[in-house]
């Protein structure tokens, strides 16, 4: 069984701290939803898991089924089982989907998978998230919607099968279509005994992918934790009230 | 021949067939600052050819390839030395090689010349002709080693269209200075590809001239600076006739100490030149430290009626979030960063339409990553 767990996680770019202690455990079969403004702190918390190379962890862990993940290298964060969705997918120039996505595979898989069964298994993956087959021989997000490229990170999750995900702002830019189509490429992601971390502003994707903890996050910790009547107090209350207590904890 | 002399461009102004009309370089020039002078042998300053570069031939079953004396009238008539190794190598070759493809017929398949150094100082002259509408493509492939000047020329005739590669595949300790220049007839396509991988000095010349309205011309670029090596590149696009069009994207990547890489991308749209449509573009790969580019746009315009004009250069490390984004998905390091490089050349390379050309240049790039 699964266990992303982070404790007293406090994360600086650039010299300002930017996460104020952080704890927060996520278990298989688990989802969370991380809410709050703005600038508060949840790509850079994102980030951190991933161990984007700009942001500094000063303090605290990062623990994936007990092993530390903070002293990984990127690459073997993710071969570990976790997955980023990014909030902003990054366009790679000269680099086709297909290749791309066989790259990753036979990297977290540890074994490259046979062309044929590869070739049919990103079809049908794609054809789920309603992905033109075309999108294989483009360049990685180069040129795509910002739905498209939401879709493609989904695409690559349950492709690749991590233990646990990080999906920042998967929902944001989605019309209802692609917001209902990436749900249930989620959804269909957490019935395998897999955690999720939903980092969202709004609780429109809430509706279709039901968590089971809500985390309210202010100035860069969380300030506030409920269950899913907590996001729909967000809903009519907004974040005010958080964002005063975070500023002042 | 031999005798006159005439302006080429404001930027060169000055060309003739007589290598005592110029100078011997002292690195001060313009177009020799960036030259490492003392590398070349002496290239510069009158060397003997006491060496060889052998040239071999495979050509296509429509294409009829000779090899000529100096004396043959066909040469030079495209072309006048534009600076002093250039009419070095135009003074100084034994024989040259000529290569016709006859009036609307079009080759089956690339005529390759195989320039094969054995050492020594040599100097070589080939000339390409096109006659009206027919088309080819031609190989120019160094490999060996020598100190080599040469001069190319491509004559491209009305409604025809040329594609040539120049690979430079040499061997480490070798120099190479080449004049590769195009006419173009009236609606004439030509379509260059120089692939600069081997060599120890190399600096190509790549110039296109417009004889008639309607001309396209298309220049690729593709290097890899290793150590120590000096790659040179240095385009001239001179548009002296109204509607004709040019693109030239040059892409390279460097590695190690002393890795070099020069462009200089000359392009002039003249008064009479109204509705040119030009581009051109440089976009260096700093894969470590140590190394050193040098790329330098020149866009001049002397018409106020163009169809469009830009130019852009830009020289950068591998971008950090693209090989996060990789290496977030689980590819390890190495193979991230050669994604990145193979796909920033790779997209040139897909340009090559030459099928085991394409895959046998990309081989190469792969080499030259690993390395
Ligand atoms: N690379 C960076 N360089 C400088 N400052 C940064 C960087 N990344 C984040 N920050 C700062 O850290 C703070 C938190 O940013 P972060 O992106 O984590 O917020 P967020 O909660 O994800 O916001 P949003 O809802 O807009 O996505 C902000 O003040 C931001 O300006
Ligand atoms: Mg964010």
């Amino acid at each position: 069984m699964a266990t992303l767990e982070i404790r007293d996680l406090h994360v600086s770019v650039e010299d300002k701290e930017i996460l104020r202690g952080v704890d927060l455990t996520v278990k298989a079969g688990e989802t969370h939803a991380i809410m709050g403004p703005n600038g508060s702190g949840k790509s850079t918390l994102a980030y951190a898991i991933a161990g984007h190379p700009k942001y500094t962890v000063t303090g605290g862990e990062v623990l994936l089924d007990g092993e530390s993940v903070l002293e990984m290298s990127v690459d073997a964060r993710a071969r570990a089982g976790l997955f980023l969705a990014m909030q902003y997918p990054v366009e790679v120039p000269g680099v086709s989907v297909s290749n791309f996505l066989r790259t990753a595979v036979t990297a977290v898989r540890g074994e490259a998978p046979k062309l044929r069964d590869f070739a049919k298994e990103m079809r049908s993956a794609m054809a789920e998230l309603q992905i033109d087959p075309a999108f294989a021989q483009r360049n990685l997000n180069e040129g795509f919607s910002g739905g498209e490229k939401k879709r493609h990170e989904i695409l690559q999750m349950e492709m690749l099968k991590p233990k646990v995900a990080v999906l920042d702002e998967t929902d944001s830019g989605l019309d209802i279509d692609a917001l209902k189509v990436v749900s249930e490429g989620v959804n269909r992601f957490r019935s395998g005994d897999t955690g999720v971390l939903l980092i969202t502003h709004y609780t429109r994707i809430l509706r279709y992918v039901k968590p089971d903890f809500v985390h309210v996050f202010a100035a860069g910790r969380i300030v506030e934790q409920g269950g899913p009547e907590l996001a729909e107090l967000l809903e009519t209350e907004g974040y005010e009230k958080f964002t005063k207590a975070g500023a002042s904890a | 021949m031999g005798l006159e002399t005439k302006p080429l461009s404001t930027l060169h102004e000055h060309a003739s067939y007589d290598v005592d009309d110029f100078v011997v370089p002292t690195g001060r020039e313009e177009e020799w600052r960036f030259t490492p002078l003392r590398r070349l042998r002496d290239l510069h300053k009158g060397a003997a050819g006491d060496g060889k570069v052998i040239v071999d031939v495979a050509a296509a079953p429509e294409v009829t390839v000779e090899t000529v004396s100096r004396d043959d009238e066909r040469i030079g008539r495209a072309y006048v030395p534009a600076d002093r190794v250039s009419a070095q190598a135009y003074g100084s070759f034994a024989q040259a090689t000529v290569v016709t493809v006859r009036k609307e017929v079009v080759a089956t398949e690339p005529t390759v010349l195989t320039m094969r150094g054995e050492g020594g100082v040599a100097y070589g002259h080939t000339t390409v002709i096109l006659e009206p509408f027919a088309q080819a493509t031609v190989v120019l492939e160094h490999t060996g080693t020598a100190a080599y000047a040469d001069n190319v020329e491509f004559v491209v005739g009305d409604g025809a269209s040329l594609t040539v590669f120049s690979l430079q595949n040499w061997a480490s300790d070798a120099v190479h200075l080449s004049h590769q220049h195009a006419r173009l007839g009236r609606d004439a396509r030509f379509k260059s590809f120089t692939v600069s991988l081997g060599g120890g000095v190399v600096r190509i010349a790549p110039s296109v001239a417009y004889d008639a309205p309607g001309g396209d011309a298309e220049l690729y670029g593709i290097y890899f600076a290793d150590g120590g090596q000096h790659l040179e590149h240095r385009l001239l696009v001179d548009h002296t006739q109204p509607n004709c069009r040019s693109r030239v994207d040059y892409r390279g990547a460097l590695q190690d100490e002393d890795a070099h890489a020069v462009w200089i991308g000359d392009v002039i749209i003249r008064a009479e030149a109204e509705g040119t449509d030009t581009y051109e573009l440089n976009r260096n790969l700093v894969l470590t430290d140590g190394t050193r580019v040098d790329s330098v746009p020149n866009l001049e315009i002397l018409t106020g009626e163009v169809a469009g004009a830009g130019h852009a250069s830009a020289s950068g490390r591998l971008d950090d979030q693209h090989l996060f984004y990789l290496q977030a998905r689980g590819i390890p390091y190495d193979t991230a960063r050669r994604m990145v490089v193979r796909g920033f050349l790779g997209q040139l390379v897909e340009k090559i339409d030459v099928l085991d050309l394409q895959e046998r240049v990309m081989a190469a790039i792969d080499e030259e990553i690993a390395r």
